[in-house]
């Protein structure tokens, strides 16, 4: 497959920001997921041919990292964090729930390919435990209910807000192009900071910092 | 004659500093920059490990070789990778002989490595030869406490159509993804995934198609990989391995050829740091299949009635003799024949025949190449540590990792560790002169002397010319200008194995064994001497194809013909043959059996003993491999031979070839002198460009499907300016055709010169030397479509 | 008294605290100018007065790494900030960066200014969307603001800065790991030595640093060494982000001086919640070992919460109550370095394997205590053996596990499986208590 101009012209950028063309792997493989929604195939010969690399180097390299997808995943991909501590804050039970209320098992798509769900590692927002992401958008403070609700939401076109996040979560394609590191424009968007985050500045101020 | 310095660089003799260290107690004085791993070596202290190797960058990720290290009374917090630590003065290093953390720690480290290791060590190739079976023994422990799912693979997938990969044996040692990567520059395996799931894998599209991918098989600790050719056929208790050495290109390889019951099972690379390290390419490896074919020539056969049958020796030595003694006769060596059997032709055309009609060129080649030989070859002695000391290696008419994959290896590994500046002289910018980093001097088949007069070297420097160069008029003559003018050693690269020996025994028209001009007088009187003969022919021999045109003028009535394919020469006249006497020695059917009037069955390398000599002059000797093998070598037919022509040669065979080449000596009077040729500059339509694939259509690479499975794809090659004149783009097909024959390829569009096209000499249905019949050089018309 | 320090935090309740108007009201990028007006030296040792020490995990002193890098070979050098915060339980950069982005731009340029490298990068973790949103545009204005590219404020100073978004590998926090992450390979950690400051990115010296380490630079050129290493502890100089999580009653960020103790900090998040029990608590993300109500009054400095058997790490205090079972605690987070475990090394990868399977086994309540003693042999030989410190982090919690709850381990085995309902730990059931 061949791909636009489009995708060749940010190629090339990604390529012009690093001091050594092989640096640009990934990013590249971010961009072949916001036009195929996976690293496809020709994604990798595309990528090993710009490069001058093997395609063995370059899979290699897009097997090691899990938000390399090698099958489609929804439109909206929904991680439901269970390592430790959102596990036992409710992580597990929200995923269970998940997968129950959309008849999924872990990593695949519903039908009409609008959500897909995956168990994920520590996304770095413990004190907002448990969080679910949509597209690497955070969720914080999720319940089952709440996490059911979000995706008949995204399911139905209703796009909520992330918690901490722009007005509304972008597609999985959108995302990945925003990965590769073209900014979309939306860094204005959404609150600069959740409670929990300024807790102890609040806590400061109280007691005349 | 330039002179030949094969002096070290200053870097070699510099004192390298020691380092004294206690080992277990024992002290031990090595090089500073050794490994603590090699250190314990030199004590005969053994520690396990696994993907440490010692020509591979340590990478410290088994975690084997643990051992306890304290530095001036420091000592370091926990076991470290003796493979990875470089020795320090003050250094005391426990190993599990000493530390029962170190021993714990190993035995830790292995228990976990069998954690999932399959219990399938009966049937895998590696059972008795394998490091991870050796070392469970030797560094582990008698029960596994792992009650767990071991994990489990789809096993084994091919990766290429002769090596498999098991991937539930491996232990991951990237043994085989670093070779491939740091040696070969062929990245065509990595390791994939990632954790527990790790594996080393090739993208699914693209194969294992390395040249060198046999070594890694042979270095993979465990039964992980495994070649296609010797899966299930042995163990390595049953084989018996004999030193040897390869028949097929001039790198000079060392090999080990393992045989059971006479049949040769499997060839693996020797050790050899002077040459091959501990590499050798997949052709040395696995084409070994011609020697076992079902076809070999048993018996003598003599033509009798325009049919070939039978005969006894007696019988069919009477025939030959009869249609050779007193004839006017030439004789055509082949490149293959070892030393000794050079020798043997060389000696037979002089004293049986009474000519110095003969050439061991059964390739193109011409006059100033002749003389070339003759000047700077003969006697010269450039070899692979120059090229570790080299400040500069132009490479013309020669593209090493097709046609000396070693010398490839070498100069890799010189670019990859220091830069070494590499120079191509070549119409074609190739894979493997982009592994090189090559800078490419693009230049048209024919001009090369004027690109070669373009450089600046200096006498650090080494011009590596192929024999291909000889289809350059000027172009040898360009090499020795450019050496005389900047003191850069020339070193000249054949394809085939026997060449360079054969010139040293005098089997070329101009020269005798060990150099002797026959123009020199002296020369050939010491010879006689040595000999015990009256005299030798004084006129200077034809070459190969002055031979082949004179038996077809009638000028001469018989020829000798060892291991030749008329088809591989320049102007191939397989009409002359049919009226000329010919006694060929071969071991298979030929072009030249169909002729021949009497046919001598002769040895395969694995049935005799013998040599070869590298194309930096080095003589590299091995033994009979094959026991029981009944054939004998071309030597000992040829003095039968000259005996039943009452002009004997004497020579019982390979060892008595091999003493007498010592004995006659090599001759220390003057060379001969080189006359410069001028270059040639008129050509015309589309310039050709070619030559050989390692794996093509060769006839030693006969019955090995799973080798020629990896050759490279055959395609004409183009400039992307050409491809547009001619209206083509990748993959489509051309027509090149010249008035003997035309062949159609697919197109690769390539970084080369405009106006030439590039063809492989003789890929499998893409003979284009055969078909065409041109020449580097020559004009040939390309066509879109069939 | 007052026991927070806002100082990285201090402005985050602004609502635009991470555009450049928002970050320059408060005085933003007049650091740089300060800094840009010395002597690059001069830089390294006020950082290197300050104590500031690395707030990625291991605590080495920024300065002195700084310092590390050869002047005048006439190579490249290269400025790396290590955002791939991805131990689990922290969750410090990723707010910071969220709430101010260009704290951390001002402190790379007067970082590679002092260390003479023209360009630096940013490796931050791909999950995190609405950070990469922030940074991007963040260096965008900074770029535009003068600060970034070419002869920056008219100093001759030349700084490119790239993001670098990585894809999932919680082993690129592994600074050599992350290394060959931004060179475009698999994020396995590299062979020490040479170290990066020797030969890091593409072989030439190279610094990375910690989000955290290098957002705190500017304030220490703002304010001085001196104002820096009053605050904390002798060796543990200054103020660092603290991140409270799980069953405390309000989870979030507390930035103090280094040496307060977890006990002041949970009366600043309101205590355990339910009025429960602390279990145990990890001081500084899941590889450092775990900590029980024993340790309240440890001071949270490098020095004392290593005496104490376990590490500082990157502050992540991950609480659990009573209602948490332990082995499942354990277990989750031995699958998440068996998932994480790059597979170089022995060790780590076929060590996590095993253990997963022996800890699964355990839960489910099959065992004996023979097999703890087999499990703690098997830790054995993994900690210390592998390749890099992933795996000791692995068995931190299950050797501080055993250390402090063995009996919940043999609870398992009497009981035939878990003898904890996992509801009682969740949110839910907190909301619930708190309705």
């Amino acid at each position: 497959m061949a791909y636009d101009e489009k995708t060749n012209g940010q190629m090339d950028a990604i390529i012009a920001r690093y001091p050594r063309s092989r640096s640009a792997i990934m990013p590249m493989l971010h961009l072949i997921q916001s036009r195929d929604g996976f690293v496809t195939p020709a994604g990798i010969e595309f990528v090993s041919e710009k490069l001058g690399l093997t395609t063995a180097e370059v899979s290699a390299v897009a097997t090691f990292y899990s938000q390399y997808k090698r099958k489609p995943v929804g439109e909206y991909h929904v991680g439901v964090c269970t390592n430790t501590l959102c596990a036992v804050m409710g992580g597990d039970a929200i995923f269970a729930g998940l997968k129950d209320h959309l008849g999924l098992g872990n990593d695949e798509v519903t039908s009409d390919g609008k959500v897909s769900v995956e168990h994920i590692e520590c996304n770095a927002a413990c004190d907002y435990a448990p969080v679910v992401m949509v597209n690497w958008e955070f969720f914080d403070n999720q319940t089952v209910e709440s996490a059911k609700t979000l995706v008949d939401d995204l399911r139905s076109g209703k796009n909520p807000a992330p918690t901490r996040g722009p007005n509304k979560v972008s597609t999985f394609k959108e995302t990945s192009e925003l990965l590769a590191g073209f900014n979309d424009g939306h860094a204005e968007e959404g609150v600069q900071a959740g409670p929990a985050t300024l807790l102890g500045l609040k806590k400061a101020k109280e007691m005349g910092a | 004659m330039t002179t030949i310095d094969s002096g070290r660089t200053e870097s070699a003799v510099a004192p390298i500093e020691q380092i004294n260290l206690i080992i277990d107690g024992f002290e031990v004085t090595v090089p500073k920059g050794t490994l603590v791993i090699r250190a314990a070596e030199q004590l005969g202290i053994q520690i396990p490990r696994f993907c440490d190797h010692p020509l591979l960058a340590p990478v410290g990720a088994c975690r084997q070789c643990l051992v306890d290290i304290e530095i001036n009374g420091r000592a370091f917090p926990k076991p470290q990778a003796s493979c990875t630590i470089p020795v320090e003065n003050g250094m005391i290093v426990k190993t599990q002989l000493t530390s029962e953390v170190a021993q714990k720690a190993q035995e830790g480290v292995m228990e976990l490595l069998l954690v999932n290791h399959p219990l399938d060590c009966p049937v895998c190739d590696k059972g008795g030869e394998c490091p991870l079976q050796n070392q469970a023994m030797s560094t582990g422990q008698s029960e596994s406490r792992f009650e767990g799912t071991k994990r489990t693979f789809e096993k084994p997938v091919n990766i290429s159509s002769q090596v498999l990969l098991d991937r539930e044996r491996c232990i991951l040692c990237a043994r085989c993804t670093r070779f491939s990567e740091e040696i070969a520059g062929d990245p065509f395996i990595s390791l994939n995934e990632r954790g527990a799931l790790q594996q080393v894998g090739i993208y699914e599209k693209d194969p294992f198609e390395s040249y060198f991918s046999g070594n890694t098989v042979q270095i993979c600790p465990v039964g992980a990989l495994t070649g296609s050719a010797y899966r299930f056929r042995s163990r390595p208790f049953d084989l018996v391995s004999t030193p040897s050495v390869c028949e097929h290109c001039a790198s000079g390889c060392s090999l080990r050829t393992d045989v059971r019951r006479n049949k040769t099972l499997r060839r693996l690379a020797g050790d050899d740091a002077n040459v091959n390290e501990e590499w050798n390419c997949d052709k040395g490896r696995w084409a070994f299949q011609y020697t076992m074919a079902k076809d070999r020539i048993a018996n003598p056969l003599i033509r009798e009635n325009g049919q070939l049958r039978e005969a006894s020796w007696p019988e069919a030595l009477a025939v030959a003799a009869a249609g050779l003694k007193g004839k006017r006769a030439g004789v055509l060596v082949g490149g293959r024949s070892t030393v000794e059997d050079a020798y043997g032709y060389a000696k037979f055309a002089r004293i049986a025949l009474n000519t110095n009609d003969i050439d061991f060129r059964s390739r193109p080649h011409s006059q100033e190449e002749t003389d070339f030989l003759a000047a700077h070859v003969v006697g010269s002695k450039v070899n692979y540590q120059d090229i570790d000391s080299a400040d500069h290696v132009v490479l013309v008419g020669f593209e090493p990792e097709e046609e000396s994959p070693i010398i490839f290896l070498r100069i890799r590994k010189q670019v990859h560790k220091r830069a070494l500046a590499v120079t191509a002289i070549t119409p074609y910018l190739s894979r493997g002169f982009k592994k090189l980093n090559a800078k490419a001097v693009l230049t048209a088949p024919g001009q090369e002397a004027a690109a070669l007069s373009g450089l600046t070297l200096t006498n650090k420097s080494i011009i590596i010319s192929g024999e291909r160069l000889s289809e350059s008029a000027g172009g040898f003559s360009a090499v020795v200008q450019l050496a005389n003018k900047s003191g850069a050693k020339i070193a000249w690269v054949p394809r085939r194995a026997g060449e360079r020996g054969a010139i040293e025994v005098g089997a070329i028209g101009n020269l005798l064994p060990g150099g002797r001009p026959v123009s020199d007088a002296t020369a050939r009187v010491d010879l006689a001497a040595a000999w015990g003969v009256d005299s030798l022919p004084t006129e200077i021999g034809k070459s190969a194809d002055q031979i082949l045109a004179a038996a077809n003028s009638g000028q001469l009535e018989a020829l000798v013909i060892g291991g030749v394919d008329p088809f591989d020469m320049t102007q191939p006249s397989v009409n002359a043959l049919e009226n000329t006497f010919i006694v060929s020695l071969e071991m298979r059917p030929s072009v030249i059996t169909e002729f021949a009037d009497v046919i001598f069955p002769v040895a395969a390398v694995t049935e005799k003993s013998g040599s070869f000599m590298s194309w930096a002059g080095d003589t590299r000797s091995f033994e009979k491999a094959a026991p029981d093998a009944e054939h004998r070598s071309d030597a000992y037919v040829l003095s039968i031979l000259s005996d039943a022509m009452e002009t004997p040669i004497n020579l019982t065979g390979s060892k008595a070839a091999a003493k007498e080449i010592a004995a006659v000596g090599t001759w220390d009077g003057a060379r001969a002198t080189f006359t410069a040729t001028q270059a040639n500059n008129s050509q015309e339509g589309t310039i050709l460009a070619t030559w050989r694939h390692l794996l093509d259509n060769g006839s030693l690479q006969a019955n090995e499907p799973n080798l020629a499975g990896t050759a490279r794809k055959n395609f004409a090659r183009v400039s992307t300016k050409f491809a547009n004149e001619l209206g083509v783009k990748n993959g489509e097909l051309v027509t090149i055709s010249t008035d003997r024959g035309s062949l159609a390829l697919p197109i690769e569009i390539s970084e080369m010169l405009d106006g030439v096209i590039w063809l492989p000499r003789n890929g499998v249905g893409a003979e284009s030397l055969r078909i065409l019949g041109a020449l580097n050089g020559d004009g040939v018309k390309v066509r879109k479509g069939i | 008294m007052n026991k927070l320090t806002p100082v990285l935090s201090a402005h985050w309740d602004d609502k635009d605290s991470f555009t450049i108007a928002g970050y320059s009201r408060h005085g933003g990028y007049s650091s740089l100018k300060k800094a840009l007006a010395m002597e690059p030296d001069a830089v390294i040792q006020i950082v290197k007065d300050s104590g500031l020490r690395g707030r990625g995990g291991a605590g080495f002193p920024t300065g002195t790494k700084w310092g590390f890098i050869p002047q005048g070979d006439n190579r490249e050098h290269y400025f790396v900030v290590n955002a791939d915060e991805s131990e689990p339980g922290t969750c410090k950069d990723t707010p910071l960066l969220m709430a101010n982005p260009h704290v951390l731009i001002e402190g790379i340029i007067i970082g590679s200014y002092a260390i003479r490298a023209n360009h630096a990068f940013i490796y931050i973790r791909g999950e995190v969307s609405h950070v990469v949103r922030r940074l991007l545009q963040a260096i965008d204005d900074a770029y535009k603001a003068g600060f970034l590219g070419k002869n920056i404020l008219g100093t001759g100073f030349n700084l490119e800065l790239t993001l670098h978004i990585g894809a999932g590998a919680y082993i690129c926090g592994e600074e050599t790991a992350l290394l060959d992450s931004l060179e475009g390979f698999r994020g396995q950690p590299r062979l020490r030595p040479p170290f990066p400051a020797i030969a890091g990115l593409y072989a030439r010296p190279t610094v990375v640093n910690n989000v955290e380490s290098v957002a705190s630079v500017p304030s220490i050129i703002e304010n001085g060494a001196e104002w820096f290493s009053s605050m904390g502890t002798e060796k543990s100089k200054g103020f660092t982000l603290y991140s409270l999580s799980g069953h405390v009653k309000n989870p979030g960020q507390f930035e103090a001086p280094l040496g307060i103790t977890l006990r002041e900090l949970l009366d600043l998040a309101g205590g355990i919640r339910n009025g429960n029990k602390i279990k145990f608590w990890t001081p500084g993300g899941s590889s450092t070992p775990i900590f029980t109500d024993a340790h309240l009054d440890i001071p949270l400095d490098y020095e004392s919460v290593s005496a104490a058997g376990s590490m500082l790490g990157t502050k992540a205090l991950q609480i659990f109550d009573e209602t948490t079972c332990i082995l499942r605690a354990v277990l989750r987070w031995t699958e998440f370095y068996k998932h994480e475990s790059c597979g170089k090394c022995t060790p780590c990868r076929e060590g996590t394997w095993w253990l997963v399977q022996m800890l699964r086994d355990l839960e489910n309540g099959i065992g004996t205590e023979s097999d703890l003693v087999k499990l703690l042999d098997v830790c054995d030989n993994i900690g210390g053996r592998s390749f890099c410190a992933l795996a000791d982090g692995a068995i931190a919690p299950i050797i501080s596990s055993l250390k402090y709850f063995r009996d919940d381990y043999l609870a398992h085995f009497k009981n035939g499986g878990c003898p904890i309902d996992p509801v009682a730990s969740t949110l839910f059931e907190t909301s619930k208590a708190g309705a």
